[in-house]
């Protein structure tokens, strides 16, 4: 109601102001500077939550940008020597809540805010910002693998990035005394707030341009290491200052800031990551133990490899001496084959002479000896004469024979055995035999002959 | 890894890693019998470089102090306790 009431009054009090002469007149420049007081007066110190928008340097070194949200947009000024000194660097689009005044430049009468601080608009906004300059960075090569650096083996001398008190320096020289002492340089810096990424990106240059035969000892491997930390802490780890100091860094950095779980641009752009100080200095150098456990070992592998190859250098040489063999024995089997052969030989030959001798005896029995073959002559001379001998009897026994019966058949035919058996010849006085009985006349003589010659004379009647 | 190298001039990784292969070629047996005993001449020598360069390995901490003229000089470092 009041707020009502006194609107209506003003109203009213708008309403009566025509008559001119009861509101002052002020010069241009006195209602600027009025305005600029009024300003100053009500809005000397204001927290404003914004985007930054076109924000640019000018040669002078202040910032002119703007803070803006969905609704409306403000003109904002940085001051070169504030700027320097903010903890969050702006960037386009960066949302953050920033202190100052608002002001007003009388020339202009454009009211700006002065900037005075400037931080990141929780860590949502803070993470984006990250993500964004990670994304940068990367797209710059700055992280690429191929840029990393390969870790000495065992450094000489370790240069460590990180405030000379507290714990993790601490950490880190009780672990490298654990397990391999080396000669450290420690460079101090803050590790945290306002000017602790340049402070940080300056050590790792410094180091990095030792000269290489100076007073001070170029360290070949640098650890930057910081405790954990709020995501603000860990910010100037986060600064591409220094993300770019260790990405140009010739010499080998390892990177150990806050936590495992932290992980900042300093450790994408570092050589190797470790998640803790500790585990810095455990990649910084080898178990000393380790090595002169590998360094025995070696040795004794040396002298068992040696070992081996004269042993069995020595086993080669005896199996092809064995191999070679003993010419006596290479002698022996000569001997022996030559014996071999000889026998051979002899049983060869002694067959080959039994066989020319069978033949010579069977040859040799084909020949017969004259007297031999005289004998046989005579032998056949003889066999055939028996034969014919025989043959000679036989023929005239056969004769005989013939005769014989011839003889006896002549006998039995003859006339007087006819008489014998009774029969007589008729004869006539001349004694001639009368066969014809017709011839017979009556007053003949005959003659009768009977056997044994003996004769009768009887006469005619 | 040139075996001309005096071995004295090797860092003590070079020398580990040449022990190393030298060990391994005894071990594969292929080596010639006459380098075999140069090598391992040599690999005792290495050995022994890297124990030396072991038994050497001691702490020294200093610190870096940056001049108002941006020079840098270094101090004793008392490690924190």
């Amino acid at each position: 109601m009041t707020d009502l009431f006194e609107f209506k009054n003003n109203n009213e009090t708008n309403n009566a102001a025509p008559p001119k002469s009861n509101v002052p007149e002020f010069s241009v420049g006195d209602l600027a500077l009025s305005l600029k007081r009024t300003l100053e007066e009500n809005f000397g110190h204001v927290r404003v939550r914004g985007e930054l928008s076109r924000v640019s340097i000018a040669g002078s070194g202040h910032m002119y940008t703007s803070l803006k949200d969905d609704q409306a947009l403000i003109d904002a000024v940085c001051w070169k020597g504030v700027l320097n000194r903010l903890s969050v660097r702006p960037e386009e689009g960066l949302e953050v809540i920033v202190t100052g005044k608002i002001s007003s430049y009388p020339k202009s009468s454009k009211y700006q805010l002065v900037i005075e601080s400037m931080e990141l608009a929780g860590e949502g906004a803070l993470l984006k910002m990250l993500e964004e300059r990670k994304k940068k960075l990367a797209a710059e090569g700055l992280f690429d693998q191929g840029r990393k650096k390969r870790l000495p083996f065992v450094p000489n001398v370790i240069g460590v990035v990180t405030s000379p008190t507290g714990a993790v320096i601490r950490d880190i020289l009780h672990r490298l005394q654990d397990r391999f002492p080396r000669h450290v340089i420690v460079w101090p810096v803050l590790v945290q707030g306002t000017g602790a990424a340049e402070q940080v990106a300056r050590a790792i240059e410094g180091f990095d341009s030792l000269p290489d035969n100076g007073p001070i000892t170029k360290p070949d491997l640098i650890i930057v290491a910081r405790g954990g930390g709020s995501l603000e802490d860990l910010m100037p780890f986060n600064e591409e200052i220094v993300a770019r100091a260790i990405a140009t860094c010739k010499t080998p950095i390892i990177s150990a800031v806050g936590h495992e779980t932290d992980t900042t641009l300093a450790d994408y752009a570092a050589d190797y990551r470790a998640p803790t100080p500790t585990a810095a200095a455990e990649v910084a150098v080898p178990h000393r133990r380790d090595l002169m456990a590998q360094i025995l070992d070696d040795k004794k592998r040396l002298l068992n490899g040696l070992n081996r190859l004269l042993n069995e250098s020595r086993h080669k040489l005896e199996a092809q001496g064995a191999r070679l063999g003993d010419p006596s024995r290479l002698l022996e089997n000569k001997v022996q084959n030559t014996d071999f052969l000889g026998q051979k030989l002899e049983q060869v030959f002694k067959n080959f002479i039994q066989t020319k001798d069978a033949q010579l005896q069977r040859t040799a029995a084909r020949i017969t000896h004259p007297r031999h073959q005289i004998d046989q002559a005579n032998q056949r001379l003889q066999n055939w004469s028996d034969q014919l001998l025989k043959t000679r009897t036989r023929l005239t026994e056969k004769k005989l024979d013939q005769l014989n019966s011839y003889a006896r058949l002549l006998d039995s035919l003859s006339y007087e055995k006819i008489l014998k058996r009774g029969y007589v010849v008729v004869r006539d006085t001349n004694d001639k035999p009368i066969s014809d009985p017709n011839a017979i006349s009556d007053a003949q003589d005959l003659q009768l002959e009977f056997a044994d010659n003996k004769r009768v004379h009887v006469q005619s009647q | 890894m040139n075996a001309a190298t005096p071995v004295e001039t090797l860092s003590f990784e070079d020398a580990l890693g040449e022990l190393e292969g030298i060990v391994k070629t005894l071990e594969t047996g292929q080596t010639k019998l006459e380098d075999s005993i140069g090598q391992y001449e040599r690999g005792i020598a290495l050995k022994n470089h890297c124990e030396k360069k072991l038994r050497e390995a001691q702490a020294k901490i200093e610190k870096i102090t940056v001049g108002s003229d941006g020079s840098v000089s270094t101090a004793p470092l008392d490690p924190p306790q």
